[in-house]
Formats: C-alpha cells, structure tokens, sequence
C-alpha cells in the first residue's frame, strides 16, 4: 500500500466511526469510482489470507464456526496489512463509543432533557463508579419534578460505556416501548437522559419518583465485534443497597444482536409482567 | 520505627504502616478508588522515603490482615523458614532492594522462603520499571506437570481458543491454527461460558483427543471454577491442570467462592486423579484490584493484596500462576502507563515468591489504552524472563470481549528475542514445519495440515 492508499484508508474509517457517534467530520466524498472499500464491513468469517494452503476447504468448514479471527496468514511473524488494520479500525470504533459524549446534534433531535450524575468528566465517570450511581440533591429533585404524579414506569436512557449504542439504539426503541405501554393503559414518563451514569442510577430515581418499575436503556463496554450494544436494566421498586439479583436485563440489543425494535416490543411484555407480579431480577418467576 | 520524614523542607508524618505502602506505590487510579493514594508526587516519595527505611521485621509483624482473623495471613506467615527469616529481618527495606539487586539466583532462591508477601510488595513500591525487569530476569523458577516450564531461554504460552458460546468445532479450528503459531507449550486452556460439567467434559475430551491424535506434548485444562474442575476429574474427565482465581484475603477468596482447604482438596485430588504426573498440577489468575472489588482489602493498597494472592499461590506449588493485568478495568488501572507498571511489579512479586509466573497482557476497550502498549509489556515482560504469555486469534477474545496477546506476538517475541518453546514442544512444532532455526517454519499459520 502507499501512503496515499493508507491515509484513505484511514479517512475511510474515520469517516465511519464520524457517523456511528457525533457529526461526522467534513472530508471531501470522492464521486468517482476509485473508492478504496470499507474494511469494516469484510465479512471476518469467510476472509482467508492464508497462502498455499494444503486444504482451504477443510479449514474454512471449521472456520465457519468461530467469529475468532483466524485464517490470518502472516508476514514473517507479525500480521497481515488488511488484518492489522481491520483490528485498529474495530478499537478505534470501541474507544470511540466509550470516550465520546453522546452528540449534543442526537439530543436536540430527541428533545430528551439532559441530568448529570456527580461525576464532572468523563474521566471520573470510568474511574469512580462510585459516583456514576448518585446524584446532587439539587437534580435529582430536577428529575423528580420533571415526571407527573402517578407515574407507573420511568424509562431514561443513560451514556454508560458506549454512546455509540445510545445514539444507535436508544431513539428507535424508546417510542415502541412508550407506545405499547400507553396502549395497556399503563402511565409512563417522558424520557430523559442520564449523562455519565451507571445501572444504578436506577436506585436514587426509584425512590425519588416512586414509581413502580425503573428501566433505563445503558450503553454496554464495547467489544471489537461490535461497539454498538445497549441493554436494558429493569426492576421493580429499586432501593439503594437492594441486591443486584432483583435486576432484569436484556442484553446484548444491537443490529447484529436482538435489533432495537424487537427488544423494544419485548420489554412491554417484561415490564407487564413485573407490575403484574410485583417483582423482577430472580424473584420474577418466569 | 520512624514513619514521618523531611523531604523538600516540609514534613510528612504518616499514621501506620498501611498508610506508607499505599501512599508509596506508583499512582493507580485503583489506590484512589480505595483513598489510599499519595495526595501528590512528593508525598509519594516522602512514603518511599519512610518505607526505605523500615524493616524486614517492621513490614512481617504487620500483615495487611491480622493473623487471628484471615486464614491467607496465617498461611503466609506459616510458610515461612524462620532461620532465613532472622537473617533478614533487621535490614530496611532500602538495604533489601539492593541486596536484590545484588544478589546472585541462588541467593534469592534461599532468600524468598524468609520473605512474607507484603515484604514482597515493599520493595516492589521502590524498585523503578527497569529494577523490577533486572531483579525478576535473574529468576528462573521451572515447574513440571507433563512439561517442565520456565527453563532459561524458554518462553511459552497458553493457547486460548475462546469461543461465544462453546461451540467445540469453532474452539477446536482456533487450537488447531494456534499450535501452528507455537502456541501452547503451557497449556491448551479455554475460558468457558457454560460453566456446568457436562461442557467442561465435552472441551475436556475434545483437547484430550487432539492432544493424542497429534501427539502434542502439552498439558490441556479447562478454567471453570475449581468445584467444578473437580467434579470433571471425578467424573473421570482427561485434565492436566486445574483452574482458579484466587485473592489476597480470605474474604477475597469467598467472594471467589473458595478456601485453603478447597485447594487443597484440588491439590490432593490432582496428585491422585490428573492425567498429569506433576508434582505441579494447578493454575492460578490474579489480578491488582479484585480484593477491592468484593470489599476484601481491609483499607490496603493494590499491590500488597495482589502480593498476598502469591504468598496464597506458592503454598500449592501450581504449574502455572498469571496476573490477567488490565483486564479489572481502568477504575483499578487507567491507562497504559499504569497497566504496564502493574505487569512489570506482578511478574517480579511472583518470581520473588518463587512461582513459575507468567502474564496475561491485556487491556479491555475502557481503559486507555491500545494494542501497541500491550505490545510493548509483552517485550518488557519477556526480557523479565516471564514464564508465559496467552496466544489468543489476532489478540482479540471474542468471548470475554477483551485484548491480550495474539499468536503472531508469541511467535514475534520468540524471534526477535532468541526465545523458544519448552524443547520437547519445540521438536513437535519441527517435526510438522511449524519451526525451523528459531523460526516459523514452512507450515506455520496453516492449520489445514491437520485435517
């Protein structure tokens, strides 16, 4: 590759990761044909880069079983170009969707109000998790004012580890989940936004609002697979302290997982079900 | 015992013991998580300052749990020869870290048995990177379960074909590749995500039957929790080695779900029951930062309760023990620089307490850092002389969604450092032309030739 082909490259998966999170930045989109490929979306399970091999067949049947990136080749002992850089594209992806905010474009299009837990920054956000849980008093009475009386069920979604997945995932599932609950006459908040925060900021909002199940949609630590997966975490009347068995959790929601409507059309019957039981983590029977 | 000092015209005056070695390490965002970190670069060297001049004595009389209550401080203290003890106890631990430093093998080899483990992580807090890579090259320490590991010139590595769901096909095409690359000299070993016994059996039976079919000279082990190993074994399940994470306190070690006696009990069943002659038959993980996780370090630092998981480890002998550095995450370590000083005290703290130590360098996507700092620990580690590295596909786990280090790496590290695998692995991987003069061989990375 020359260097020109490599900072394509390079632009190329910028230009990627520019639409997975945040504007996308400002490159010159060549209209012509001579467009190096997106190596992102090669398909890891049917590349074989070994050369004259004794029986491809037979490898690539076993292949098919594994998304472990094997097949490589090598170039002496160190890896293939088109290899090392599908790797760096999927870190860069990664850190991405962990170390950028949620867009401020996604959040105006959503209309979502916007609470902070005590962390300042990001990084306090990753080193104490301690303070991605709580909220100052001052906004948590913010949320608590923020939502009617009467309220049954308070859905928010929150950045966690990955605002890729939030601004993937979040938008499209929300409004499937609103409207099944509403159409089982059940009374559910308008949803907001929780930045820097952790699955149990659920616990503080429970008590706050009083409401009888609190579910927040949570961007997972990304994987180099994929750094789009958000879950959901739910339970029934959270407390702080109360054990983390009394979480439910749908995992693992993203295009290539359980896509977001889909999850979202589950969750009404989940949370359905945990008004009607009175409970949820293990104690919900299921 | 003086814990206050000058330093740049101010005074510094610490409470106890505890408040020097937390305050001594190098900064770890795990320490400020526990408020146990130095306030600034200068109280930091004022603690350094203090522990220098502490004793042998001092630090053994105040392990980090009290005796009474943490059956990991009694068996720490326990192990300990008393006569080499009474040689070193009145030396500071500024004194101790030269004489480490000094010390030929066979002297650290007598010395280590009077050392408690948090006079181990002491001189660890004022040992630099380089001291730490110096001090720990001098230490070979072998092992033998089929093999023997850790001979000079030798560095191995644990194959890990891990999977998303167990599926044995896809585990067995991620082995059969990794062997071609001259990984597995130290174990075949697959991280499970069923944990039952029935899986455990089936990946088991599968690692026992390419290991005959191809005569590979290695030894096979599945890390699931040491109960469930067990029940494997005792249902007759072929196993070299058997697995568990383990921690520096007692309460670390039931957040784990085990005790002495469980291992114990491992270790007895292993000698009568593995298919491995030994004497060393089990594998062990650690990692800076877990006792903090389940609550378990009663106020100390990272580096001593992960020193206290070796003094735990070398009472069982085991055949293999790994720190999984920087896979805890950054709230424990933030960034490269921390992770790779975590690697560098880990590998030096084991060695010093006498284990056949080898690292997982790893980092998940949380944390600062990328695939070219873990490049550099691994070369770092291996010029420690580190037992063993994890050979995973391309460095990438797609099953504990993590990165460590990938088969090329093990096979980059061997060449350019004039390192091999265990001889009796070494004459296998030439007899199929995965190695030839120190080299990948003709066939290396085409793991069709078995099929």
């Amino acid at each position: 590759m020359t260097e020109q082909e490599i900072r394509a490259v390079v632009e190329m998966v910028l230009r990627r990761l520019g639409q997975d999170s945040g504007p996308a930045p400002e490159f010159p989109v060549q209209e012509t044909g001579d467009v190096i490929p997106d190596i992102t979306e090669v398909d890891l399970r049917k590349q074989y880069l070994v050369e004259s091999p004794h029986d491809q067949a037979a490898f690539m049947a076993m292949k098919e079983r594994t998304p472990a990136r094997i097949g490589t080749g090598h170039a002496g002992a160190r890896y293939r170009t088109e290899t090392m850089l599908r790797f760096q594209a999927d870190h860069a992806a990664a850190q991405d969707a962990v170390f950028s905010d949620v867009s401020e474009e996604f959040l105006s299009r959503t209309g979502w109000p916007v609470f902070q837990t005590t962390c300042r920054d990001r990084e306090e956000f990753l080193t104490r998790p301690d303070k991605g849980r709580v909220f100052e008093p001052d906004v948590l009475e913010s949320i608590r004012r923020s939502i009617p009386q009467g309220t049954q069920v308070v859905l928010y979604a929150s950045d966690g580890l990955s605002s890729s997945a939030v601004e993937a995932n979040a938008a499209d599932m929300i409004p499937v989940i609103r409207d099944g609950l509403e159409g089982a006459g059940i009374r559910v908040n308008e949803p907001f936004f929780v930045r820097f925060g952790r699955v149990a900021t659920e616990d503080p909002i429970g008590e706050a609002t009083g409401a009888d199940v609190v579910c927040v949609l949570l961007g997972e630590r990304p994987g180099l697979v994929t750094a789009e997966s958000m879950s959901a975490y739910l339970a029934y009347r959270p407390t702080r302290g109360m054990p983390e068995s009394r979480r439910t959790v749908l995992a693992n929601i993203h295009r290539g997982g359980t896509p977001a409507v889909e999850a979202g059309a589950h969750l009404v019957d989940l949370i359905r079900l945990m008004l009607e039981k009175k409970a949820s983590g293990t104690d919900l029977p299921v | 015992m003086r814990l206050s000092c000058q330093l740049g015209g101010h005074l510094y005056a610490f409470r106890d013991i505890r408040e020097v070695m937390g305050k001594a390490n190098d900064e770890k965002s795990g320490d400020r998580l526990a408020g146990v970190a130095a306030q600034s670069p200068q109280e930091r060297v004022a603690a350094r300052v203090v522990l220098s001049h502490l004793t042998v004595r001092d630090i053994c009389e105040h392990p980090a749990v009290p005796y009474e209550q943490d059956e990991v401080t009694r068996l720490i203290l326990d192990d300990l020869n008393t006569r080499i003890y009474d040689q070193y106890k009145d030396m500071t631990i500024g004194a101790l870290r030269e004489r480490i430093l000094e010390a030929p093998a066979e002297e650290l080899a007598v010395m280590r048995r009077g050392l408690s483990s948090e006079v181990i992580a002491a001189v660890c807090k004022l040992m630099s990177n380089l001291d730490l890579i110096y001090a720990a090259r001098k230490m070979r320490v072998t092992a033998t379960c089929v093999t023997t590991i850790g001979e000079e010139g030798t560095l191995s590595a644990r194959l890990q074909p891990n999977h998303p769901t167990d599926d044995v096909e896809g585990i067995t095409a991620s082995t059969l590749e990794g062997l071609t690359y001259g990984v597995g000299d130290a174990v075949i070993g697959l991280n499970p995500v069923d944990a039952s016994t029935e899986s455990v059996k089936a990946i088991l039976n599968r690692f026992a039957e390419l290991k005959h079919r191809y005569e590979i000279p290695t030894q096979i082990c599945v890390l699931a929790h040491v109960t469930t190993g067990m029940e494997a074994v005792r249902q007759g399940a072929p196993c070299d080695l058997i697995f568990q994470s383990i921690a520096g306190s007692e309460k670390g070690n039931a957040a784990f779900g085990i005790s002495n006696a469980m291992i114990a009990e491992a270790k007895d069943l292993m000698a009568h029951e593995g298919t491995s002659h030994g004497p060393n038959q089990l594998y062990f993980e650690t990692g800076q930062g877990s006792e903090l996780s389940s609550d378990a370090h009663n106020g100390w630092d990272q580096v001593t309760m992960e020193a206290r998981c070796y003094g735990f480890a070398r009472h069982f002998q085991p055949f293999l023990v790994n720190t999984v550095v920087g896979f805890i995450g950054p709230e424990y370590l933030y960034d490269s620089r921390q992770f790779v000083r975590a690697g560098l005290e880990d590998h030096f703290m084991g060695k010093l307490h006498g284990l056949p130590m080898g690292c997982d360098c790893c980092y998940t996507n949380h944390m600062r850092a990328d695939q070219f700092d873990n490049e550099n620990l691994a070369v770092l580690l291996a010029a420690a002389g580190c037992n063993y590295f994890m050979g995973v596909p391309h460095g990438d786990d797609v099953m504990l969604n993590y990165q460590s280090t990938g088969y090329h790496d093990i096979a980059a590290i061997r060449e350019t450092m004039h390192l091999r695998p265990i001889p009796a692995f070494e004459k296998w991987m030439e007899k199929w032309g995965f190695w030839e003069n120190g080299k990948l061989g003709q066939h290396a990375g085409d793991a069709s030739v078995f099929l």
